[in-house]
Parts: C-alpha cells; structure tokens; sequence
C-alpha cells in the first residue's frame, strides 16, 4: 500500500514533467505555426500549410485524450468532422480540406486549448515533478550544500525559509519531507487535474454535439430509405420469379395432368409421355423454388448460422477459399442475413471480376463487433462507387451501422473489410 | 427390412410409408421430431434410417444432428438423409467417419421410385447413395485439375454415377452398354486418378469422393 503510493507519486512526478515539456515546447510551436499558416491563407500557401499543421494540432490533442485516458482515466470525445467520402484529390482537394478544417468549430476550441495548455496547462502540472524534486534539494541543502552557497554570499531560500544557518538548513529538510509527503497525496490528483482542464476545452459542446446528433439522423433516415427500397424491390424480385417460374411450371402440370387423364385409356402410350413431362415439369418447380429459398434465406443460415454457411458458400465456389471463423455464437437473424449476402457478394466479385485463384475468409467476432475480411489473390481495381457492388453491399451493411472497407491497388490483391456492431446470444 | 422414418411433413411422411410399404419395407417407426428419431433408433435397432434434415422443435439440421449421432452410437448404422437442399459441407460430415452405409438425396429424387427405392437397399446394404448434385459440384469445382481433365467425357459420365454409389451393372444399364465396357472404364478412371483398385461397391465410392475432396 505504502510502496504503491510512492511509486505512483514518483510516476506522477514523471509524467507530469513529459506532459510540462510537451504543452510547452508543443503548444507554443503549434499555435504559433497555426496562427502564422492562417494568415497566410491570404498570400495562398496557408491553403496547403494550413490544412498540414491543423493536422498535427488534431494529433497533438488526440495524444493528450490518449494520456488522459491511460494515465488518469478521463476520457475525453473527439469532436472533429469527418472527412465527406467524395473529398476530391489534388489541389481542389486541398482547398476544400482547408475550409472543412476552418469550418469546424473544433478547430478553433483546438487553438484555444494550445493558448490554455501552455499557459494554466503548464503551470498545473509542473507542480508534479517539483514536488518530487524539490525536497531533494532541501535534504541536499541540510547535509551541508547550504554552507559554501551562504559563504559565497548567496542567500539561498527554501520555500519560505532563508537558509543561513544548519538549523534553518534542517528546517529546509522538514519543509522538503513535508512536501514530499503532500507529493504522495496529491501527484496524481495534479496530472488528473491537467487532464480535466484538457477536457474542458477539448471535449465536443452541447452545440457540437446536437451537431453530431442531427448528422447520426440524417444518417438513420438514408439507411432507413436504403433498407426500405431494398427490402421493396427483393420482394418485387421474389413474385415475379414465383410467377414466371414455379407458378407457371404447376399450372403447365395441372394442365399436362388434364390431358392425361383424357388420353388414360384412349392412348396409354401417349399418356405415359405426358406424365413424364409432368414429373420433369415439378422436377423444375422445384429446383427454381429451391434457388428463390436460397436467395431468400439460405437453408443452410437458418439451419448453421453465420460460421458453417460461409463455410457452406466456399465449397460451392469454383476457386481455392480458405474459411477461418470464430463466433462462439449465433447472431441476430436480420444481421446473420446481411452479413451473410455481403460475403456472397463479396466472393461472387472475387471470381467473376477479380480474376482469383485463393480467396481467404476470416470471420470473427469481439468487443462487441462482428469482423469479416475476404482477401483474394486477383487482379485488384476494385472500387466502391456508383453502380458498383460494393455500393450495395455498403448500403446493406449501413441498415447496421455496419461499415465497409476497401483496399484494392492495381495488381491486387483485393482487401474487403466489414464491420457490423452486434452482439452473439 | 424394417426402416425408421424420420419426416415432419405429414404428408410426405405419409406418401413415403406407402412408398415405402408398397416395396415391401416394413416401417418400425414413422416419427416426426429429432427426440422422437433418437428414441426410436436406439430402441428398434431399424436395418435402414430415412431421416429429414430439418426436423423440430429446433427445425434446423436436427435430423442430421440425430442421425450422426446414432452413428457414434452405433457406428455404421444405414442412414439416407433427405433434404429440400444440398449442401456439401453436410455431405462431408455423412461421410467423414468412412463407415459408409450413408446416403444423402434431394427430396426430389423420391419422384423415381424405383431409383429411390433401390438407394434405400445400396444404404441398407452398407453402401453409399450420393446425390448427383453433390457429386456435380465437387466435379466442376475440381474441373480445371489435370488429373481430371485428362478423363474423357464418357468416364467423367461414369465416374460420376461411380461416385453416387452405383455398381458396374446399374451404370451399365443406365447408359444402356456392356458391363464389361463399363469395367474397362472404371479401371481406366481408377488408373488416372490413382485410386485403390477395391471389388467393394462401397470402398470404391469413399476412394473417388476422398479423391474429389482432396486438398480442402
């Protein structure tokens, strides 16, 4: 109990020095470079400066909500727009970057907090290492240091104290103990301290927030709309196959079965043929309900789940596929589904476009997060964009929240990454 | 020959009684769940199982479930599996313990009645019945391989009856040539494809399934 605490007042100590020397030597070079680099903007280069430094000011607060939240638990929301996904590339990109960047009220609470950091942020905090350094001086003083500092004709003080005699040295060691033993209460109180003053400036406001808020519905309402459609035109799909196909097939058999029973005894020969047609006739039925089950719902999801259906799916594709899942559990039906489609179409691209000879699937499941990658070896150039599968498989995915990652150089190979938040039952 | 009948339709379990009775099979036991199935396998000790994938309460793959069960229990126990679909990944695990004595059909094949009729008999027996759905699969996914490429369409024909358990006399019957052309067939595929020369129907049919399932 006791070494702990000193251990985590030393450690206090120390991070309170680091955090004293970057919110110095940190905050001053950024706000300086930030304020300069918007200035700028009027000559021209701050567009492309700006948007670089505005960067680095993000990182550089992003590391302090890092250390807040490992060092003293305070954590602190990040606040920043993202980028729209159709940001433009080059010159245009970099304009429309830098006002993004000057758009966002975050910024600017960024600017203010580097003005806060260096100044308050920094007086704060350096009380935790000198609490930590500065008995040792004291005790220095008492073992004899005071006396060729006081012959030289220098007043030293400690503290309050004005050290000139071995009494008022030893007073200096007793000052210095005691403020050692208000370092063991206090140093992580102090870092902690830093931390809150941090999140005060840093942490999103109501405003921002309600921000945040109107842009999450905004979001819902376009999954939502997606969903709808989706789910409209899948079961648009579903009756005209059942009445093209299955329904017609089983009148044309009824019909066949008519004719049979009128021709049973006229033409037994030619009875026979029909009833062959007939048979061959649900024998089709059947298949082409089979394919609609499936692409409805496929048997072996509802039987398996997740896991065994992809596994399922791989045997059935004409390429080498090695399957690797970890779900200790089944997941919600609708999210099973989703999934489930996202990878078949993930694999169909993969051999229809791609070109593969090896696609790899790893399938799991943690923090509360379902992860899919598929991987081929194919040709790569895959890109989500208008008309595109992928496209579709975003918008599946999107119904949960769900988030699709694409990475597919020229040459290959193809990376396909899902993210769906659920949890196993 | 007495089977147990494991199907929760009542009226596809009704139709494959009378199929069933109407060639002289003798029905122990028509149940319609998984626990039902269980009981009735370890009690009447049936000569062939005909069980339904999908059975309740669970109405997943709980007669599958049931069935590879019982085959721990009783290893080599004749069970044909029905299914509205087919998936490899089940036939696999039919097959997996190498026993034989398995089969695993479509629904639809039940239409032919004497096709059907004389799996039930080759599973009965200690044999296999593959569906030829399966059988297709594994073939074109495997097509592109040499060994198989090197085959001839007539002896990719025979190899897949071969694969689906039938012997030499119903594969020649069914594509209406001799016995013999059909012996010379199979020695020829046994050599392309390096397999075991076995005379047992049932070995044979495990030595081409392990082959198209290779390197999986």
């Amino acid at each position: 109990m006791k070494t702990s605490r000193v251990r985590e007042a030393l450690e206090s100590g120390a991070r309170g020095l680091y955090l004293a020397i970057i919110s110095l030597a940190g905050s001053i070079t950024l706000f300086v470079l930030a304020v300069v680099s918007i200035a700028f903007i009027v000559l021209g280069i701050g567009l492309f400066t700006t948007p670089v430094v505005l960067t680095a000011v993000a990182r550089f607060a992003n590391l302090r909500r890092v250390h807040a939240a490992e060092w003293s638990g305070v954590r602190i929301p990040i606040p920043y727009r993202q980028p729209p996904a159709d940001e433009p590339p080059g010159a245009v990109g970099q304009v429309a970057r830098c006002l993004r960047m000057l758009k966002d009220p975050a910024t600017w609470r960024d600017l203010q907090w580097l003005l806060v950091d260096m100044t308050a942020g920094f007086t704060v905090v350096i009380f935790a290492p000198a609490l930590v350094l500065y008995p040792v001086y004291g005790w220095v003083l008492a073992l004899g240091v005071w006396r060729p500092i006081h012959e030289a004709g220098g007043g030293e003080w400690y503290g309050f104290i004005h050290v000139t005699s071995q009494l008022t040295a030893s007073g200096a060691a007793v000052l210095g103990t005691a403020l050692g033993v208000l370092a063991l209460y206090v140093n992580p109180a102090i870092v902690r301290g830093h931390f809150l003053l941090a999140r005060s400036l840093l942490a999103p406001t109501t405003s921002m927030r309600e921000r945040e808020l109107a842009l999450r519905v905004d979001r819902l309402e376009e999954t939502r709309h997606d969903a709808v459609d989706t789910s409209a035109a899948e079961l648009r799909r579903i009756e005209r196959d059942l009445h093209d196909g299955a329904q017609a097939r089983l009148v044309a058999m009824g019909m066949d079965l008519g004719t049979i029973e009128a021709l049973v005894e006229k033409d037994p020969a030619k009875a026979k043929e029909m009833l062959a047609k007939a048979r061959q006739n649900s024998g089709e039925a059947l298949t082409e309900l089979r394919d609609l089950v499936r692409g409805i719902h496929p048997p072996v999801l509802a039987e398996r789940g997740l896991g065994d259906a992809v596994k399922a799916l791989a045997l059935r594709l004409p390429l080498d596929t090695e399957v690797d899942v970890e779900l200790p559990g089944r997941l919600d039906e609708p999210v099973e589904a989703a999934a489930y489609f996202a990878v078949s179409e993930t694999l169909t691209n993969a051999v229809k476009y791609a070109e593969a000879e090896r696609v790899w699937v790893d399938v799991h499941h943690a923090d509360g997060m379902l992860r899919i990658a598929v991987t081929d070896n194919g040709k790569g150039g895959a890109e989500i964009g208008a008309g595109s599968g992928l496209s579709g498989i975003e918008r599946r995915l999107g119904t949960f929240d769900g988030v699709l990652a694409v990475s597919s150089p020229v040459g290959g190979p193809t990376m396909v990454t899902m993210e769906i938040p659920c949890e196993l039952s | 020959m007495r089977v147990v009948l494991a199907e929760d339709l009542f009226l596809l379990r009704d139709g494959l009684v009378r199929m069933l009775e109407a060639f002289d099979f003798e029905i122990a036991a028509a149940v319609e769940t998984g626990p039902e199935l269980t009981k009735a396998l370890a009690e009447l000790q049936p000569d062939v199982a005909v069980v339904d994938v999908r059975l309740p309460p669970s109405h997943t793959d709980e007669g599958l479930q049931c069935a590879l069960a019982a085959r721990r229990a009783r290893p080599g126990l004749p069970v044909l599996v029905l299914s509205q679909h087919v998936e490899q990944l089940y036939a696999r695990e039919l097959l997996a313990d190498g026993n034989g004595g398995v089969g695993y059909l479509l629904k639809d094949r039940v239409f032919d009645a004497e096709q059907f009729v004389d799996a039930v008999r080759r599973v009965a027996a200690g044999g296999t019945a593959m569906d030829p759905t399966v059988i297709q699969q594994l073939l074109s996914r495997r097509s592109s391989d040499q060994p198989l490429g090197a085959l001839t369409p007539r002896e990719r024909e025979v190899l897949e009856l071969m694969a689906q358990g039938r012997s030499n006399a119903a594969i020649a019957g069914q594509l209406v040539v001799t016995e013999r052309a059909i012996a010379k067939h199979t020695s020829n595929i046994f050599a392309k494809l390096d397999l075991p020369v076995s005379d047992d129907d049932n070995r044979r049919v495990l030595a081409v399934l392990a082959y198209l399932d290779q390197g999986r």
